[in-house]
């Protein structure tokens, strides 16, 4: 498995199964890895969200800044581009004191042939405390979780098509800010299910929190295969998806992952699924609109939707740091329990 | 016996008026630290007819101890409805023990500005301290020894009540 995350990073691994929790738990339920929203129970997840309100009001503070994980040291290991994800874990990292390194491997040691392992054991040699994992093969973040030092926390930054916890953590604060209770509410993610890890994470987040009604939507061939499993409804048809809705959280698609032909064109994308101002009208009045970007702007999303009322695009990027502190604190916090 | 919290509360408004005449500060920021802190500072402070909102600080985020015990599993935002620079702070709890936790509050509230002076008010100052931190106003004075441990129950009523002592909660 070491050499084939890097020597294969396009191979279709299967996507890890149902984490087993002891990886990612804890022996007395606590968080010590954030590898997947799967298996989190509902109290610790709202221990999460009630953790980054704490933080989320710190932007009123002269010094924007607490000493909560000062000496430690932040490895973001980044194997896969990203701006946003990787900024907003960095600002998290130095909020909380805590010292960061950031380590974009596609320009480094992979490049040369050294394995997963071998770069995982040199950082490890220079006494890190948490490694934030993004990487292109399903399962990665899991991989080094396993095969990392006792003491040392992997969060997952995003693996393959399979998980992004953090972010799916991030929209449903942005959720519970603005509406509160998720029993009484009706959410569609619409797009491109089938590549999207965000897409599986917020579905896991959004059902372990009591959703009313999660729906997908999406034409048939950006499905994935499980779809029935995963406990929600499917339309293939965005009107209709779209109906009395309370939010909205649309895809990016993934062009840079499709490697058939998914779909005729983007313009025939955008006019089968693209959310529109005049398709806005067709969901709840204080309906939000959410996209976790980069927005593919008259591909998925009208940008006057992007930029209008209903849009809380931005906040979801400001939410992302408290999320992220609250992550970080909990599993460095476990390992001292 | 354990002292009645009404009649404390009296006392310690009486103790904080005569502080603040004569250091010539009328109108005081009360801050209050979660949890027990929060309903003392709530009661002082109507006692001395403060008009000004009431802060509040949760401490978690800069205790000593998050390398021992781990995050505190309940954080409440800390809340400070006032720009703090240049005014005088009343920075209330209910028990000071070992001083640990003053020092956390000071090093929270000195990232929200710089306040003129900082006096602290506690229900009951006991014996015990590590560090080198008073109380300008205190309802009770104890000697509890380390066997045992004093704490505000609340918020309605207020009570305090004598407890053998958990290790985990050393640093209170």
């Amino acid at each position: 498995m070491t050499d084939t995350l890097i020597a294969r990073p396009h191979a279709r691994l299967p996507l890890p199964g149902p984490l087993p929790n002891r990886l990612q738990l804890t022996e007395d339920g606590q968080l010590r890895h954030m590898l997947t929203i799967e298996g989190l129970n509902r109290e610790l997840m709202t221990e999460i969200l009630d953790t980054a309100e704490s933080f989320a009001n710190m932007n009123e503070k002269a010094v924007k800044k607490v000493p909560l994980l000062r000496g430690k040291t932040i490895v973001n290991l980044f194997f896969e581009a990203s701006t946003r994800t990787r900024t907003t874990f960095e600002l998290a990292a130095k909020r909380l004191s805590a010292d960061v390194l950031n380590v974009n491997i596609s320009t480094s040691s992979a490049v040369k042939g050294e394995s997963l392992l071998d770069t995982l054991r040199n950082i490890e040699a220079m006494n890190v405390d948490m490694f934030v994992v993004r990487h292109e093969e399903s399962g990665a973040a899991h991989f080094i979780a396993r095969h990392v030092m006792p003491g040392i926390s992997v969060l997952n930054a995003g693996d393959g098509r399979h998980a992004h916890p953090t972010q799916a953590l991030l929209d449903m604060f942005t959720i519970r800010r603005h509406k509160g209770d998720f029993t009484k509410l009706k959410v569609a993610i619409v797009g491109d299910i089938l590549h999207s890890r965000v897409a599986r994470s917020q579905i896991h987040a959004l059902n372990i929190l009591q959703t009313g009604e999660v729906r997908v939507v999406a034409p048939c061939s950006l499905l994935p295969a499980d779809v029935d499993q995963l406990g929600v409804q499917v339309y293939n048809d965005l009107d209709e998806g779209l109906k009395d809705v309370d939010v909205i959280i649309m895809l990016r698609l993934q062009r840079e992952r499709m490697e058939h032909a998914h779909l005729p064109s983007e313009h025939e994308y955008y006019q089968l699924f693209g959310l529109t101002a005049r398709r806005l009208q067709l969901a709840h009045p204080t309906c939000l609109v959410m996209h976790p970007g980069p927005a593919n702007r008259g591909v998925e999303i009208e940008s006057a939707v992007a930029d209008g009322p209903h849009s809380v695009i931005l906040e979801q990027v400001t939410y992302g740091i408290s999320v992220r502190m609250a992550v970080m604190s909990m599993v460095m916090g476990a390992h001292q329990a | 016996m354990t002292p009645d919290v009404p009649t404390l509360l009296d006392d310690m408004a009486e103790q904080a008026r005569h502080y603040l005449k004569a250091r010539g500060i009328d109108n005081p920021i009360v801050v209050g630290i979660h949890s027990g802190g929060v309903w003392i500072a709530e009661h002082l402070r109507e006692r001395l007819g403060i008009e000004r909102p009431l802060g509040r600080l949760d401490i978690s985020f800069y205790r000593d101890d998050f390398s021992r015990i781990g995050m505190h599993p309940q954080v409440r935002p800390s809340e400070l409805p006032e720009d703090l620079d240049g005014e005088h702070v009343l920075l209330v709890d209910d028990v000071l023990y070992t001083g640990r936790t003053i020092r956390a509050a000071l090093n929270e509230l000195f990232d929200y500005g710089r306040p003129a002076s900082v006096a602290l008010a506690v229900l009951v100052e006991r014996d015990g301290r590590e560090l080198p931190i008073e109380a300008a106003i205190a309802g009770a004075h104890m000697e509890l020894g380390e066997a045992e441990q004093i704490k505000l129950r609340g918020p309605e009523p207020l009570r305090l009540e004598r407890v053998a002592i958990d290790p985990e909660d050393l640093d209170a």
